[in-house]
């Protein structure tokens, strides 16, 4: 499977191989640029229906702009490329004019972001915020009927007296409550594939906890197809069933969340299992590092995106690596931890 | 599982603070906070009553000792921040009183509070909003100095970078120009700079990422070690406090609920808030074995 690729364009990842029909969501060759820098390069995956993904990554590592890319949000100047496939839609989604992509958004696919205060207008009831994204979609037939459906939302994200929150403003929510609110409305038109973007960044624990399970419940309710966007390396093992680890905007390894966590094979993985586990320190009682810092937005050398950090660096991976083992478990590096097969 | 609380609150009874009745406090007692209650007004709702009032602090006691090191844990609204402000000497507590190496800080005029503008220096979260984007990086970590009065400010300049693991040329630069993780060490050179005996870190790593957390995380504890510092380190996350700090202070509602060695606290929570906290907190290892856990019962070896 690993066969050596001379040139970073035939390196591109054999993750390309789809895996399988029933998949929701099939990214294949996922490429951004601004200009001629490179964001995101080579970026595969499929979710299947009710399957937990976890995209995690540093920041500058190029996940939000995937997030963003599968809904037509890039920002201007910013340019997609390879294809996005959404069951239910016969076109790439990177193509789809607009038009199309409104139609889309909110009810095919939907997104919970990481700022409840900001997502939430502050000038609008969140019941006619809710009940908004269900008369656009005409998902309901009355400005009644919307209504009574946002109420009936509301009560299944856990809001206690879902009728009086309805009438409510956002800046009279608590963080935790306006969170829910993004949730009823990412689902309320049962979208298929929902995607969060460090939904629980900015709340406390015990919110938090009680945020991750309403989201597992919900997407398992409805086999609603979920891409959870972190850091929390603790998260994402908490949430998703797979998880793909993404750095200098490529994915470098992919597979269970339990055999990546456990049994990283990329350097770059291994390195972050170890700096997130407080409790293991050495001698000094100092905890372990990734060496240097994550470069900016397009100055990751070319070949491996990580060997200018890596211990285990080689002339060999100025030549990015190909992918090895197979699309649901797998890396790309020259020099695997754990064996050299 | 839990001790049974007779038991636990015996072990936690030897690190409580001195009775808050007393008012003398121990030769190695740094900040000493007294019965601290601080109320705010919010803004008023009505033409005719005035607005409504939050108790940020109802009644805080609290001693730390020289070479300590204390976390400060809390979900938001909790008042840690509050409680970090009035030691710190940024606001002042409705009643109550703060002891600062034995001085009053609660009632001092600015003037008379130099001491501990050079004895307690802070760094804060968000470490863009705290650097001034429009000075050089030398100015700002000398600033402190030049209000000081120091003789040789560039000299320390040097010095500092050096301890917090910047390059001498990162001086002439703006704080733009640096990332998340280097902007927190400029910040940390900048509350070293007066060479302070107690260091207090609101949040200083949650907004950093994972790798570069690690890294300032073991270059606070070296600077805590070489500098002989005081750390009051306020988190909402527990398990950095557990790694860094030796002594753990629970706040719920503006009241301290529990208080102790980090490892008892953690390992026998006495306050049923304390245990929510920690049962909440999503820790990778306890994850980890949920999916072990699911996939034996799957019937899926490996």
């Amino acid at each position: 499977m690993s066969t050596a690729a001379d040139t970073p364009l035939e390196a591109s990842t054999p993750q390309a191989t789809t895996r399988g029909v029933s998949d929701v969501l099939t990214v294949t060759d996922l490429g951004i640029s601004v200009g001629p820098v490179p964001l995101v390069q080579d970026v595969s995956f499929g979710i299947g229906a009710g399957e937990r993904v976890g995209l995690i990554g540093e920041s500058g590592s190029g996940k939000s702009l995937t997030a963003l890319s599968l809904l037509g949000l890039l920002p201007e100047g910013l340019r997609a490329t390879g294809s996005v496939h959404l069951a239910g839609v016969a076109d790439n989604l990177l193509g789809l004019r607009e038009r199309r992509l409104a139609e889309i958004r909110g009810s095919l696919i939907s997104m919970v972001f990481q700022e409840p205060m900001t997502a939430l207008n502050p000038v609008m009831r969140v019941g006619d915020q809710v009940a908004e994204v269900m008369l656009l979609h005409r998902t309901q037939p009355s400005r009644a009927r919307a209504a009574a459906a946002a109420v009936e939302l509301l009560e299944r994200v856990r809001l206690p007296d879902p009728a009086s929150i309805a009438r409510a403003y956002p800046h009279q929510l608590s963080g935790g409550q306006r969170q829910r609110v993004m949730l009823a409305i990412a689902l309320a038109n049962d979208p298929a594939l929902l995607i969060c973007d460090e939904p629980t960044t900015a709340l406390d624990v015990t919110v938090q906890a009680q945020m991750l399970d309403l989201i597992v419940e919900l997407t398992a309710e409805r086999g609603t197809a979920l891409l959870f966007i972190t850091h929390d390396l603790a998260v994402v093992a908490s949430v998703c069933q797979r998880v793909l680890v993404m750095y200098g905007g490529r994915v470098v390894e992919a597979g269970d969340v339990y055999d990546v966590f456990t049994a990283p094979r990329h350097p770059y993985t291994q390195g972050l299992v170890a700096a997130s586990d407080l409790s293991l320190v050495d001698d000094r009682g100092r905890l372990r590092t990734i060496p240097g810092v994550v470069p900016g937005a397009g100055e990751f050398p070319d070949g491996c995106v990580f060997r200018t950090r890596c211990p285990r660096a080689t002339a060999e991976c100025e030549r990015t690596p190909a992918w090895s083992g197979s699309p649901a478990r797998g890396f790309a590096c020259w020099h695997p931890v754990g064996g050299d097969q | 599982m839990t001790e049974p609380p007779k038991n636990a609150a015996a072990q936690v009874a030897p690190a409580s603070p001195v009775e808050p009745a007393a008012t003398g406090e121990a030769a190695d007692v740094v900040i000493a906070a007294r019965g601290v209650v601080r109320r705010f007004r919010r803004p008023r709702r009505s033409l005719l009553r005035p607005g409504p009032v939050v108790e940020a602090l109802r009644g805080v006691d609290l001693d730390i000792r020289y070479g300590e090191r204390l976390g400060i844990v809390g979900e938001s609204g909790s008042g840690k921040s509050t409680l970090i402000r009035l030691l710190a000497g940024l606001d002042r507590p409705t009643a109550g009183s703060i002891r600062f190496a034995g001085r009053e800080i609660t009632r001092a005029s600015e003037r008379s509070l130099k001491f501990l503008r050079r004895d307690l220096q802070m760094v804060f979260q968000d470490p863009m909003g705290s650097l001034d984007p429009r000075m050089k990086v030398r100015d700002i970590i000398s600033e402190p100095l030049v209000a000081l009065g120091h003789p040789d400010a560039r000299g320390r300049v040097a010095e500092l970078l050096d301890a917090v693991g910047l390059p001498a040329a990162a001086a002439d630069r703006y704080p733009h120009q640096f990332s998340g993780g280097q902007r927190q060490r400029i910040s940390i050179a900048r509350a070293l700079a007066p060479r302070p005996k107690v260091l207090v870190a609101d949040e200083p790593v949650s907004a950093l990422d994972v790798s570069v957390r690690a890294q300032i995380l073991n270059l606070l504890m070296d600077l805590v070690e070489d500098f002989s510092l005081t750390l009051v380190f306020v988190s909402h996350d527990l398990s950095v406090v557990r790694h860094l700090c030796d002594t753990v202070v629970v706040m719920h509602d503006g009241e301290i609920v529990e208080r102790g060695p980090t490892a008892d606290v953690y390992d026998h929570p006495t306050h049923p808030y304390t245990r929510t906290l920690l049962a909440a907190a999503p820790t990778l290892k306890q994850a980890l074995a949920a999916h072990r856990a699911r996939a034996v019962a799957e019937g899926r070896q490996g």
